[in-house]
């Protein structure tokens, strides 16, 4: 009896991915209420973006460097935004909830991870909507480099979830934290090789360009477009080489990740703890 | 069965006043060194234990910590000092409907509030139809929670949560919500999980509501346990500490140096004695005062309740209104115009030592007034003023 009740205790306050998945249902069925095409709006962003940045940068109208621009850029875009949205969504995820945070005992946990959820969901549908038009479009990408992409979004999920347990809890105690990340992640968008070849970076920096890779969404974009885009240095229009993609293998990748990843893993460590230390006095503070 | 569903001990819960707390990171810097927050503790040191199956009513005052015990119990507050201990699933009645997203329809907001609550998803497939069922909400279920009345949205809250299968059910006076039928079906479904052997802790200012309900009955006032034990007791304890008491003099400074010795409602246009009236009419509260030579002066205190002892507005004399040396007094409260409140009220009299808080006498006439007319909710201002007469004067 004691035993059943307490089990009956701990799913009040465990976290259950059935819990998870509903409040991510929930999101996703509040965001496309009364939109006739619903979820195909999110499913249209990233052909829109291909078919603009395919016309603008095919010599019609401007002479780009980078052969395939449109590919290069969705391969480092999709998944900054995965990461933007969901941090962005994590930080007002406590405090948009607050009704419910001073009413109810349940574990609070999942709402920064729903967010990640959210972002999650629609990252996955993009990815699969990019695939479809990466067969005929852009074939180099269906090879043996494509299983990068496992160990980077591993990464990118877990730098995600850190930076989204700790802004969700930050910003319940300082408002400030919606604001200062919004321009925050402005800049980090600049210093990441989603809209600019990376090689021209590594090339400039020399010596210091582990520190441009120190930023774990460097490594995860990088090695995304390793995946994705495949080629390190594909043939430009004038039949010469033009070096795109920091490397042509995989150990430099690899490594990087592999920084990356232990950074979020402390990430994880240090949102755990911040948010089970703020949690207690979120009906407080709301 | 046995041993204790809730433990309390030595819980305490301070909150910092919010008008000068730290909101954003400047005004952290800026007032990282002045250290101006103000502390108020709204639990001190609270002891309580609910057996298992019990029911136990929490009353008090207001202000008095009740609602946040009872959010301390739930786990939603983190008490600052002693710890909690709850044993089994809580269901904590505090606000209906929290957490319903007024874009989702009724049916999609059960799942997710009882996924929140802690249901398992073929628990509450299990238990849909009779949570619609007992909401009455059957025709609407599939329409957006935001177009759905406010009793509509109280209703398919409550059947929620009574839905969750608690083991411990904290209820904070929602109770009191919804129309009256409504109201004795909650009633009903409370009296349900007592017979199921629940353990409950409920808030509420239905004080007859306690004796009939509880076992047990607990009065908070200022944060601190004033009182533990039998409902009836407990009930009388707090009426004499807010001046509501039927007795006279029940258990305060009943040393008859000055006596409530009753009170009556007349038209001072007409003059006799009188029960019903309307809204906006003259009436005046005759106040009879009777005390020892040695007797000091004393204010009166004069509150209309409503029903279950509501408290609807009060009247307090100047100062001294009795003056020292006793005899019998006659203090009238006239009041020029009755405030739009429709319904039978009682008038609960306290004397207090001028300058002093210690009540002399207190006591409780029930069903004095009875007044008809258009009624209004919420609080009011009522105009008000008192006279001292001899008692030959009285018309």
């Amino acid at each position: 009896m004691a035993s059943a009740a307490d089990a009956r205790a701990l799913a009040q306050t465990r976290v259950r991915w059935e819990l998870l998945a509903n409040l991510v249902r929930k999101d996703l069925k509040v965001k496309y209420k009364n939109s006739a095409l619903g979820f195909a709006w999110s499913l249209a962003n990233p052909l829109l973006y291909l078919a603009v940045f395919s016309i603008v940068f095919s010599g019609f109208l401007l002479r780009g460097g980078v052969p395939s621009f449109a590919v290069y850029l969705m391969s480092g875009l999709l998944v900054w935004n995965f990461f933007a949205t969901a941090t962005m969504g994590a930080t007002g995820a406590v405090t948009g909830s607050a009704n419910l945070v001073k009413k109810v005992r349940f574990p609070r946990i999942v709402l920064p991870l729903a967010s990640v959820g959210f972002a999650g969901v629609h990252f996955v549908l993009q990815l699969a909507v990019l695939f479809v038009v990466l067969v005929p479009l852009h074939p180099a990408a269906f090879g043996a480099q494509l299983w990068l992409a496992l160990p980077t979004l591993a990464v990118a999920v877990a730098f995600t979830i850190g930076m989204s347990l700790l802004a969700s809890s930050l910003n319940v105690r300082f408002r400030d934290v919606e604001h200062l990340l919004e321009v925050a992640l402005l800049a980090w968008f600049w210093l990441t090789p989603i809209v600019y070849p990376i090689a021209l970076v590594k090339e400039r920096l020399g010596e210091l360009f582990w520190v441009y890779m120190a930023n774990p969404m460097a490594a995860v974009v990088a090695a995304m477009q390793r995946a994705i885009y495949a080629d390190a240095a594909p043939i430009g229009k004038d039949g010469v080489p033009v070096p795109v993609l920091a490397d042509g293998g995989y150990a430099f990748y690899l490594r990087w990740l592999g920084v990356a990843g232990a950074v979020s893993l402390v990430l994880i460590g240090v949102g755990l703890f911040t948010f089970r230390r703020l949690e207690a006095d979120f009906a407080e503070e709301l | 069965m046995g041993g204790e569903a809730i433990t309390a001990r030595g819980v305490g819960k301070r909150f910092q006043l919010h008008h000068k707390r730290a909101t954003s990171l400047k005004e952290r810097l800026l007032l990282a060194r002045s250290s101006s927050s103000e502390d108020f503790w709204a639990l001190r040191n609270v002891d309580l234990t609910v057996g298992q199956a019990e029911t136990v009513g929490l009353i008090g005052p207001n202000g008095s910590g009740k609602s946040t015990l009872l959010k301390v119990l739930a786990g939603i507050l983190a008490p600052t000092t002693g710890e909690v201990e709850v044993r089994g699933r809580i269901a904590s009645l505090l606000e209906l409907g929290a957490g319903f997203s007024g874009e989702l329809t009724g049916r999609e907001n059960v799942y997710l509030n009882a996924s929140i609550l802690g249901l398992t998803r073929r628990e509450i497939d299990r238990q849909f139809d009779s949570i619609v069922d007992f909401a009455e909400l059957e025709p609407f279920i599939d329409n957006q929670v935001k177009h759905y009345s406010s009793g509509m949205y109280v209703r398919l809250g409550f059947a929620v949560a009574a839905h969750v299968d608690p083991d411990v059910l904290l209820v904070d006076e929602v109770l009191a919500v919804g129309d009256e039928a409504f109201a004795a079906k909650c009633l009903a479904k409370v009296a349900e999980f007592q017979a199921q052997g629940r353990t409950i802790l409920f808030v509420t200012h239905g004080l007859d509501q306690v004796s009939q309900v509880c076992d047990r009955a607990v009065v908070l006032n200022q944060g601190r346990l004033l009182f533990d034990g039998e409902p009836a007791e407990a009930v009388s304890k707090l009426r004499a500490f807010l001046g509501t008491s039927e007795d006279p003099a029940a258990g305060l400074g009943g040393d008859g140096l000055l006596q409530i010795v009753d009170a009556h409602v007349i038209d001072p246009a007409g003059g006799g004695v009188q029960l019903d009236f309307h809204v906006g009419d003259k009436l005046a509260i005759d106040v009879l005062v009777k005390g020892r030579p040695e007797a000091p002066a004393a204010d009166l205190r004069l509150v209309v309740t409503g029903p279950a002892d509501y408290p609807m507005f009060l009247m307090e004399s100047p100062r001294g209104v009795v003056p020292a040396g006793g005899a019998s007094r006659v203090v009238r409260f006239l009041i020029p115009a009755f405030p739009s409140l429709q319904g039978l009220f009682s008038l609960s009299v306290a004397l207090i030592r001028s300058g002093g808080k210690d009540v002399l006498d207190a006591r409780r006439f029930g069903e004095r007034i009875r007044v008809y007319g258009p009624a209004t909710h919420g609080l009011r201002l009522v105009d008000f003023e008192t006279e001292l007469l001899e008692p030959e004067d009285r018309r």
